[in-house]
């Protein structure tokens, strides 16, 4: 006999526009707690909106966010088909145009060996983004995965990967670099992955830690416990869809300084090695020769800081985005 | 500027009578989704010795009036856009900056509901109460901390010599309420506000504070605001109440008639659905429905979505407050057929 | 008075011939104190519930009130086996359940639900409404099969009075009050024999508040539902519950009907909490005479010997320090045919009228 039931919820908040009027509670007791809380999210639309969709809305309004974005598909783009828009060969070169600069088809000028400095940094693109999204999603995977773990089971697990996760953080990156890079001979890019997800992933291990931490306390996931959910539903349904946020934002961040890291280890020589391109290995190389050709120096040194600069700027959107303490 | 001498000339500063006048005060707060009008023209008055209590649910504007009063409203999203805030004669929004923050806490303090979250936890409670007085009494620090512990004696926090020196995490919820009250009235303001002190405390401990609170209200001859949503706490200490719904004060009386005959649906409405101490029954009355988004406040009475008694006129036009008594008065177009039932 | 209240009263639900279908026994949870990082050494214990025993019988309405950190809410959780007990029994049915794991524990847990206190931590805020009450049927898929399931969902929100179309909102799209149905909607679906409800209204606004018990009220009846009814405010307590026990600092003090705790006390701590409530009735003001308790209660890790009340209590004696009165019929009222003959530990209980009568 559901008709006897209370149905005055329905009367305030029909259904068409249910949306903002199911709001009114909250929004309101937004308003009354005072200062320090936004509005809540939501609108009289009546549509659905989650964390991404709300984090979606702010971000297409973001300035600094599509100019990154543009910058990032460009890179992308040009990584995976370099020669959309550079014809020639980054490994033909010709040494009696040496240090040449600028020439009509060759606006860059040429390298120390003579090679086109525009292709090459054009072609550099590859190894910079392939290091930088390869890195992440290893550091983010790992970390998030073994920080989760952590974060979640507690005890013994937790105080054992804490520790680990401590010894990594006390190791130098630079000097880790070049004690571990020197061994190896491989000149592709996965030794240069490898390393930086194996000292990388404390920092994000320590992030999804303490937002499941964070997460593992809501009454939400006592409620699926109470039900008789099993630990990987409570992990996979209830945990991580909520404690994902931050881990995102800190690896989008860090996504910009492991490019960063590729051409400083390939600057001391340990990164990656010719013949691989790489906008590092072409600023060691034109590093010496400062004086007499800044050009060589300075179009892929430009490249590296845009591209840096775009994806740590990215990052900052999005935690602008998604992060709960700004709403 | 003329406006604000001819009422320094209308409200002489006196003692015994009218403390604070809120007049026709409206607050909004634009955000995202639209401007939502938190306040819609509030009108009180408080007077020295007098206890106010303001009684509301959450999203009334309660708690937002009290801001605006203080001048700790967030802004932006919040903006007071009408109105006045006539404090000893003279008008609060219109001062300096500078002026209005020497009011604040010299001439009106607030007590919040969460004292944990309001005391800084790393300075001892100590110095957060000797900071009162060498910031504005400009005392040196040995003497701020005798006037501390002379003030942690008042509000009977036991052993305050003892504990002068410990961080608000250490003391109970109870003890931060009183450390909270001690900072409030360390400087011996006229008026205080009370925004739902007692509500994060258990009920002992809730009457412990409400009778240090109305007693050194007594003593100092302070005015009280009292922001609550708890009638219990209402019944008890207040002088007077007034009832807010969506921004607006839907009923204004003192507080032994508001009990015995409410003349106004709302209020009504909450009388009958609280569950009594006293009392066993089956089934509670329920005002049905939900407080509205204050995005979309409905037309007319704000309370016609709710009221059992609405009729067209309440979905068009907003009642004004009548005139119930000489002291009482109801937003609703029906409240003789209200008091009457 | 008492004959208008009696008249009031729903039938008291326990006869003694009656089974119960919970019963708790020498329930106990510390939880210990610990040092070190690496190696813990255990240094003290916070003992949070120390030694409860109670009856919860089919059909009828058990409030537990306490004032925070009395050990109320970990009784909660002990019952719905979200903690693991230090010592004691949670009898089903006669059945050990703190014992139980995996399949076994799964099939009582159908058995008891929970109903949470924070409407806004409670909900997933990831999951739409029909996913947050269809759960229930994932994990025991045997209650409702799979192309049932919509149509179970869109029922239960039609039984908590909530517009089934509401099925694929969010729950920060709904107020306080509808998101605490959404709960109570979750712990109905597998149709439960027993709920704990651990502060179920006290986040809510009091014109809310109602709505709510009103219709935990109608579920009980419909559902033959017996309620754990958890909550700090004796009013909403004495409302909804057919029997009362009072909780101080991990005990049960005082346990009867409601008849009995509120308008008959013996045990001084129920008396002082009683007085304290804020009645909503200013001419009361001065009739009410109101005991105000010193102090606040002690540290569940290092509670006072003996009577844990007496360091608050004004009939405390050298007896109550050094012998613990126990959870039975005072001996002064024993055997005598009066509703001050219930359980209550005290050795100093006497009967005391705290609640103002109507006139």
């Amino acid at each position: 006999m559901p008709e006897e039931y209370d149905r005055s919820n329905e009367s305030v908040a029909p259904t068409g526009m249910g949306g903002g009027m199911d709001l009114a509670a909250s929004e309101a007791q937004t308003l009354d707690h005072g200062p320090g809380h936004g509005p809540q999210p939501g609108g009289p639309t009546g549509k659905p909106r989650s964390l991404w969709s709300d984090a979606w809305h702010d971000l297409r309004r973001n300035p600094i966010f599509i100019i990154s974005a543009l910058l990032i598909l460009f890179l992308i783009v040009i990584s995976l088909w370099p020669s959309l828009i550079a014809s020639g060969n980054p490994l033909q070169c010709d040494l009696s145009k040496s240090q040449q600069g600028s020439q009509p088809g060759h606006p860059f000028g040429y390298d120390n060996q003579g090679c086109d400095v525009y292709t090459r940094t054009v072609y550099g693109a590859r190894a910079s983004v392939t290091v930088g999204v390869c890195a992440t999603a290893g550091v983010a995977l790992l970390g998030g995965i073994l920080g989760g773990l952590a974060g979640y089971f507690g005890g013994a697990w937790d105080a054992v990967l804490s520790r680990i996760s401590d010894i990594f953080f006390a190791i130098p990156i630079i000097l880790g670099g070049l004690v571990f890079l020197s061994v190896v001979t491989n000149s592709t890019v996965w030794p240069v992955i490898g390393f930086m997800v194996l000292l990388g992933w404390p920092q994000i291990a320590r992030i999804a830690r303490g937002s499941v931490i964070t997460a593992k306390q809501n009454d939400y996931v006592q409620a699926a416990k109470a039900l008789g959910a099993n630990h990987t539903r409570i992990l996979l349904r209830h945990i991580a869809p909520n404690a994902v946020a931050p881990v995102i934002v800190v690896a989008t961040i860090a996504l910009g300084t492991y490019i960063a890291l590729e051409a400083t280890l390939s600057w001391l020589g340990v990164g990656l090695k010719p013949p691989t391109v790489s906008w590092g290995i072409d600023i060691s190389a034109a590093s010496t020769q400062i004086r007499n050709a800044p050009h060589m120096l300075l179009w892929p040194a430009g490249a590296l800081s845009i591209t840096v600069l775009a994806f740590i700027m990215l990052g900052d959107a999005v935690r602008d985005a998604l992060d709960p303490k700004l709403r | 500027m003329t406006s604000l001498i001819t009422q320094v000339e209308q409200d002489p500063p006196d003692p015994q009578g009218v403390l604070l006048d809120v007049r026709n005060l409206h607050v909004e707060f634009r955000t995202r989704d639209g401007v939502a009008k938190a306040v819609n023209g509030v009108d009180y008055t408080v007077s020295a010795g007098e206890t106010l209590a303001v009684l509301g649910e959450s999203g009334s504007g309660k708690s937002v009036t009290a801001q605006a009063i203080m001048g700790i409203l967030d802004s932006p999203p919040g903006f007071v856009t009408q109105g006045e805030i006539v404090f000893q004669g003279q008008d609060l929004l219109t001062m300096g900056k500078e002026d209005r923050r020497r009011v604040r806490g010299e001439r009106m303090a607030m007590i919040f509901q969460d004292a944990l979250s309001s005391l800084n936890p790393v300075l001892s409670v100590g110095e957060q109460l000797g900071e009162m007085f060498t910031v504005h009494r400009g005392m040196s620090r040995k003497d701020a901390k005798v006037k501390a512990i002379e003030l942690m004696e008042r509000v009977r926090i036991p052993a305050a010599k003892q504990r002068v020196g410990d961080f608000p995490h250490q003391f109970s919820g109870g003890m931060r309420q009183r450390i909270m009250i001690a900072m409030a009235m360390a400087l011996e303001p006229d008026l205080i506000i009370a925004d739902e002190p007692t509500t994060a405390l258990d009920v002992t401990v809730q009457a412990q504070v409400m009778e240090l609170l109305a007693e050194l209200q007594r003593e100092l001859h302070m005015g009280l605001i009292l922001i609550t949503h708890d009638l219990g706490v209402v019944a008890d200490v207040a002088d007077k109440i007034a009832v807010m719904y969506a921004g607006r004060i839907v009923e204004t009386s003192p507080v032994h008639e508001i009990y015995r005959k409410p003349a106004h649906p709302y209020t009504k409405g909450l009388l009958r659905s609280i569950p009594r101490l006293d009392q066993k029954g089956q089934e509670l009355y329920a005002i049905k429905g939900l407080p509205p988004n204050l995005l979309h406040i409905p037309a007319g009475c704000a309370f016609n979505p709710r009221c059992p008694m609405a009729q067209d006129i309440c979905r068009t036009d907003v009642p004004p407050l009548y005139e119930v008594s000489e002291t009482r008065a109801s937003a609703c177009h029906f409240w003789t057929e209200t008091i009457g039932e | 008075m008492s004959e208008t209240t009696t008249h009031l009263t729903k039938e008291p639900a326990v006869a003694p011939d009656r089974e119960p279908i919970l019963s708790v026994r020498g329930l106990v949870k510390h939880f210990p104190l610990t040092q070190g990082i690496l190696f813990r050494k255990q240094i003290g214990a916070v003992k949070a519930v120390d030694g409860v025993n109670f009856d919860l019988y089919r059909g009828e309405t058990l409030g537990i009130v306490g004032e925070s950190g009395c050990g109320k809410s970990t009784v909660a959780r002990l019952l719905m086996n979200l903690e693991t007990v230090t010592a004691g029994q949670v009898l089903y049915k006669g059945e050990d359940i703190t014992k139980l794991s995996g399949k076994a524990l799964k099939v009582v847990r159908r058995n008891i639900q929970m109903v949470f206190q924070d409407p806004y931590t409670s909900l997933n805020p990831r999951m739409t409404v029909g996913d947050i009450i269809g759960e229930p049927y994932e994990i025991h898929p045997e209650v409702a099969p799979k192309g049932d399931r919509r149509k179970a969902v869109e029922d239960l929100l039609d039984v908590v009075g909530l517009n089934p179309e509401y099925i694929n909102r969010y729950p920060h799209q709904f107020s306080g009050g509808q998101r605490q149905r959404i709960g109570i909607a979750r712990g109905l679906a597998l149709r439960p024999e027993i709920i704990v409800a651990d502060e179920p209204v006290s986040a809510l606004d009091v014109s809310v508040q109602a709505q709510v018990v009103n219709l935990m009220g109608r579920l009980q009846d419909e559902f033959n539902l017996s309620y754990m009814f958890i909550a700090h405010d004796l009013s909403i307590v004495r409302h909804i519950s057919d029997r009362v026990g009072v909780m101080y600092l991990g005990k049960i003090v005082e346990i009867g009907n409601d008849d009995e705790i509120y308008e008959h006390p013996t045990h001084p701590y129920t008396q002082a909490l009683l007085s304290a409530v804020p009645v909503p009735d200013p001419d009361a003001r001065d009739r009410r005479e109101r005991i105000i308790l010193v102090g606040d209660v002690p540290s569940p890790a290092n509670p006072p010997s003996g009577c844990r009340f007496r360091t608050r209590c004004w009939k405390a004696q050298e007896r109550c320090t050094l012998e613990e009165p126990l959870l039975a019929v005072p001996a002064v009222f024993r055997g005598l045919d009066s509703p001050a003959a219930h359980d209550s530990a005290c050795h100093f209980a006497e009967e005391k009228q705290v609640v103002p009568t109507e006139e």
